[in-house]
């Protein structure tokens, strides 16, 4: 199978890439157009910040290829924050490809920012992307920003507020959390994707 | 509910993880990668890897086990050791590290902490403080702690520089508490209590642990978001599994161990 793993500049590219290669995926690292039209799944990660990340997008002339993708793609972490309207983190328009606006996590006390570790998944919608990740299933996040539980989330979590831990709309998806970073489940959310698309 | 993390930590020296007593005398643990894919399977819910010369030697971490371990383990793990640049960061995020942990060069440059923050955001940057009580009862912190001929106090306030890092962009704390370190008579719960109080990002609770009261009592009393430990784990005195039991009877938070590894 043909993977395409955006390559946005972040940090965690690496363990993307090497998550994928424990379930025998050979993904390749791309930021060029031509190949990511031609896989079959897209990845977009990202560790940083919205307004770089989407600077990046720009530069290597992406944004539109990732909003006219018709194939599976998946957003990770900030890559899933890109997938929607704009972005409170330094006020920045991202890709629109999911209604909504990301907004930083409420500090409050015993609430700490950023939501560092492990969670609980609270699954919303019976979807391929969570099949085999039962309702007490955690998983790694690491993160300020949130998005909203929309009608596209399906798996919340909690820290201070409820914020969307999952998404998916059409042939968009997002998880906040770092799949590569969270042991079974983590390779369970990729392997739904790889294998199943987004049904 | 967010799960407080258990995190054993690997003192790297020369490729090898090793163990000393308050941060002296090194012996041999085991094999970087053995020891990783060990804690990993056994629910360990991060890992920190020191490398405990890179800084007194002025050299940085060196990147190639840190990518070998990245390829292994589908847990985050920190790396730590003489980190002293972007670049320096920069290398050791791409080999698969999931955060950096600054320790003596952010005392010695204090703005490494902003640059870090800035270019990988805060949620990268952990920055660890060697803290020892002095005589008048302060705590202040230590610089160059992997190497004891070189340990030095540079006359800084535990608690000034713990406020500091956070306003730098530290987005982790981690509180190593020198005189408890490696004794295993239980965490410093005064010293995390007065780190808590002034911490607003996640606080790692680091040096004394010893039984598993010990972690009971951090989480609880000192409210740490997560507890780091060395011996007890590589001894195998205390097991993560039975640890995170005795956590959860106690109503503290913890991730179960995972018992399906058919997906990995």
């Amino acid at each position: 199978m043909k993977v395409a793993v955006v390559d946005s500049g972040g940090a965690n590219i690496a363990s993307v890439c090497f998550a994928l290669q424990r379930l025998g995926v050979d993904a390749e690292l791309t930021g060029d157009a031509a190949v990511i039209v031609r896989a079959e799944r897209v990845i977009l990660p990202g560790v940083g910040a919205a307004a770089p990340a989407m600077a990046r997008l720009r530069e290597l002339d992406l944004v539109q290829t990732l909003r006219e993708l018709t194939v599976p793609l998946l957003g990770i972490c900030l890559g899933m924050q890109l997938l929607f309207e704009a972005s409170d983190e330094g006020d920045t328009p991202c890709l629109g490809l999911l209604r909504g606006r990301v907004t930083l996590l409420p500090d409050a006390p015993g609430v700490r920012i950023p939501h560092m570790g492990w969670n609980t998944l609270q699954p919303l919608r019976a979807v391929s992307l969570l099949a085999g990740i039962d309702a007490c299933a955690q998983a790694y996040f690491v993160h300020s920003y949130a998005a909203p539980v929309s009608t596209d989330c399906i798996a919340a979590c909690d820290h201070g507020q409820r914020f969307a831990a999952m998404v998916q709309r059409g042939n968009v998806a997002g998880a906040q959390f770092h799949p590569e970073r969270s042991a079974s489940t983590g390779a369970r959310v990729l392997r739904n994707f790889l294998e199943k698309g987004l049904a | 509910m967010l799960s407080r993390r258990l995190i054993p930590c690997l003192d790297v020296r020369d490729g090898v993880v090793v163990k000393g007593v308050r941060f002296r005398d090194h012996v041999v643990v085991g094999a970087i990668e053995e020891l990783a894919l060990r804690y990993r399977d056994q629910g360990a819910d991060e890992l920190v890897f020191y490398d405990i010369t890179a800084s007194p030697e002025q050299r940085t971490v060196d990147r190639h086990w840190v990518q070998r371990v990245a390829r292994l383990i589908d847990i985050p793990f920190c790396v730590a050791g003489g980190i002293r640049s972007v670049a320096d960061a920069r290398a050791v995020l791409h080999a698969g590290a999931d955060k950096i942990s600054v320790n003596t060069p952010a005392l010695e440059r204090p703005e490494l902490i902003d640059e870090l923050a800035a270019v990988f955001g805060v949620q990268c940057v952990v920055v660890g403080i060697d803290s020892l009580r002095d005589g008048d009862g302060e705590w202040r912190v230590r610089q160059y702690s992997g190497d004891p001929s070189r340990t030095c106090a540079p006359g800084v306030r535990t608690l000034d520089w713990l406020r500091e890092v956070q306003q730098r962009g530290a987005g982790e704390i981690v509180l190593n508490c020198m005189g408890t370190d490696g004794v295993r008579a239980g965490y410093d719960l005064a010293q995390l209590q007065a780190a808590r109080a002034l911490c607003r990002v996640p606080l790692v609770a680091s040096g004394g642990a010893g039984a598993m009261a010990h972690f009971a009592e951090v989480f609880a009393n000192a409210d740490v978001d997560a507890a780091l430990a060395a011996s007890v784990f590589h001894s195998g005195e205390i097991a993560i599994p039975a640890l995170k039991t005795y956590l959860a009877d106690r109503g503290i938070t913890v991730r179960p161990v995972e018992s399906d590894d058919a997906t990995r």
